[in-house]
């Protein structure tokens, strides 16, 4: 068992970091504040190769491990949660389905515009009836001849109106349950595709989260990702992809915020000490450094085991269930530490602990987690 | 176009700690950096290249561990990455530095040699400048833009104190530049999958041949007979004046140290 990181993923890493430190953090109060998608920052992601990492050079991307691509989310994590999610979901949910279920005419059409960072993806499951129990879908696809005509609504899409390439679900055969469900490639410019509502949410806040309407949208059966009826099975391996990235998201978070707490309690002086000196702050970094590096160690094997092509279906969702309580951890707590500067704006606390709380509820809430790492101890 | 740029993996100064019972810095755990002024110039070539297509060869002399930097530099955009490395050029002042980047470099083809201006450790900016000596180059220092280029010439702005300079080269030739010439890029992660299976050949004195008395320590002029931090003196003269009066004091002052011009 070797816990190092190759010079590889090391040289990355400091890439990542460097990256994130001149370019994200200086703009994560402000898009946080407008509610504002930070396209300036995607554009630069994909200068350097950050919108394809775990792709294969061949379509587009930039031929790294799943490791490297999930320590990239971590880093733009640990100053923006927005910045991180924008990144994960369109690797994870968008990216990496078209890479594992793609035919090769879909990988070159879609994939390589999409790894080079010059399309963004989203994933679109969820319906107003089909959240946790996502087989409950009701958006429908009808088969017509070399086509399919496909009516319904999706909601809370992350990316949604600034993506150019949509992986949906939708029932081709109502009386077949999960096996009815049908994965399909859109790109944006279809007729009868809008975007509609945009959420206004608790944090993370310069995502953009979406209703997408499909209204008699017609797309030719080569659009269809996987075998029809498989769709199921393509959502739920993508989904146990995507909880990596979003464990990373939510291990970034956790370590920004007590950085954040470390240097401000070294600076900030009550009683003639500095709060750093009192021992209730040093027990409580203690604590929440030992949680953050547990939940790194487990988001990392997660990854690992995806990169070695072993299963790991349960370790992200141990991964996710962890880190995402870890999260909510290290910001309640360090914010704690901060007193009543780290409640106002004038530090990145208050939007941190807001941008927390997401990810203990998307891309399956810690319920499901559980429900996925239990039955996988019961069967 | 055949570009060579020079750099120095230099301590990272901004992290350097004091011994202050000794005075002398604490390298021991201390992070390394490319040096600044020579990550702008190979910024500057790259840019070249990107223009109109250039080869970029890196060039360094130093340690094992400067081959962290050069993969670094692949990863930037670097077509060629070379370790100028051997125990016998240890020690080595400007001087027998330059004798040994210039003995290696007349066995290159090349149309321009960018060099930092100077290095953050040792701040000499003699490096650059002797070596174009030793290869009979023309040679412009102290350059914040590349106005234009292609084989024949070159023209760049060179920076004054307070004034600048276009000049023109034959090429090839010589340029060090300033670190304000170009903002260094980030690596490309594609390109740091590929940057540790590449080539980084290794020069020693086996390869230069170069004499005992030429090179390391024992080439080198330079005596260090002591190291030690400046004094500062804070005796200051307190005047009582009026607003008036002491504005113009205040401006007397500043143009008699010509911290500022007439």
């Amino acid at each position: 068992m070797d816990f190092g990181l190759s010079k590889k993923q090391a040289l990355s890493q400091k890439l990542f970091k460097d990256f994130a430190l001149n370019e994200v953090k200086p703009l994560a109060q402000e898009i946080d504040e407008e509610e504002r998608f930070p396209v300036e920052t995607v554009e630069k992601m994909a200068h350097i190769g950050l919108m394809g990492i775990p792709i294969p050079e061949a379509y587009g991307g930039s031929g790294g491990d799943n490791l490297t691509y999930i320590m990239a989310v971590e880093e733009l994590s640990n100053y923006c949660g927005t910045t991180g999610v924008i990144l994960s979901a369109h690797t994870s949910l968008a990216c990496a389905p078209i890479l594992a279920f793609g035919t090769e005419a879909q990988k070159q059409k879609y994939l390589i515009p999409l790894a080079k960072g010059e399309k963004l993806g989203a994933f679109g499951l969820t319906e107003a009836n089909a959240g946790t129990d996502a087989a409950m879908q009701q958006t429908t696809a009808v088969k017509e001849g070399a086509t399919y005509r496909i009516n319904g609504t999706k909601i809370f899409i992350t990316n949604g109106g600034y993506a150019d390439t949509f992986i949906i679900f939708a029932m081709t055969d109502k009386e077949k349950g999960t096996r009815g469900i049908s994965a399909f490639i859109v790109d944006k410019e279809t007729p009868g595709f809008s975007i509609g509502k945009t959420e206004h949410k608790l944090g993370i806040k310069g995502s953009s989260t979406t209703e997408l309407i499909f209204k008699d949208m017609i797309l030719p059966e080569e659009n269809l990702l996987g075998q029809e009826g498989k769709g199921f099975k393509v959502a739920m391996t993508t989904l146990d992809g995507g909880r990596i990235g979003i464990a990373a998201q939510a291990l970034g978070i956790a370590q920004g915020a007590l950085n954040e707490a470390i240097q401000y309690t070294k600076e900030r002086k009550q009683f003639s000490r500095p709060l750093s000196s009192f021992q209730n702050t040093q027990f409580q970094m203690a604590e929440l450094q030992t949680k953050i590096d547990a939940a790194r160690l487990l988001t990392y094997r997660a990854a690992v085991l995806k990169d070695q092509g072993k299963p790991y279906s349960t370790e992200a969702a141990m991964a996710k269930l962890y880190a995402s309580d870890v999260s909510m951890d290290s910001t309640r707590i360090s914010l704690q530490l901060m007193g009543g500067y780290g409640y106002t704006r004038e530090y990145p606390l208050e939007r941190m602990f807001r941008d927390a709380k997401i990810t203990e509820i998307y891309e399956g809430t810690s319920e499901v987690q559980k429900m996925v790492i239990a039955a996988s101890l019961l069967k | 176009m055949n570009i060579i740029v020079l750099l120095k993996q230099v301590p990272d100064t901004t992290e350097m700690k004091v011994d202050k019972e000794k005075g002398t810095l604490i390298r021991a755990g201390v992070p390394t950096i490319t040096n600044p002024d020579d990550l702008a110039g190979f910024e500057a070539a790259l840019r070249i290249k990107d223009a109109q297509g250039a080869k970029i060869t890196c060039v360094t002399m130093g340690p094992p561990q400067a081959e962290n930097m050069l993969r670094e530099l692949y990863a930037m955009g670097a077509d060629e990455c070379v370790l100028i490395s051997d125990g016998k050029f240890g020690g080595a002042d400007t001087w027998a530095t330059s004798n040994t980047l210039g003995a290696y470099l007349a066995t290159l083809d090349y149309d321009l040699i960018i060099a930092g201006r100077q290095a953050i450790d040792g701040d000499t900016a003699q490096v650059g400048p002797q070596v174009a000596e030793k290869l009979s180059l023309p040679q412009i220092t102290y350059v914040e833009e590349i106005r234009s280029i292609n084989k024949e010439k070159i023209q760049v702005k060179k920076a004054l104190e307070n004034r600048y300079e276009i000049i023109e080269a034959k090429m090839p030739c010589l340029i060090t530049t300033l670190g304000s010439i170009a903002k260094p890029r980030y690596m490309h992660v594609r390109e740091i999958q590929k940057a540790f299976d590449k080539e980084i050949p290794v020069i020693t004195n086996e390869h230069l041949k170069l004499l005992p008395e030429d090179i390391g320590l024992k080439g080198s002029p330079t005596k260090v007979k002591r190291t030690f931090t400046k004094e500062v003196h804070k005796n200051s003269d307190v005047l009582t004046l009026d607003p008036r009066a002491a504005a113009k004091k205040i401006l007397d002052v500043l143009l008699d140290n010509q911290y500022i011009g007439k």
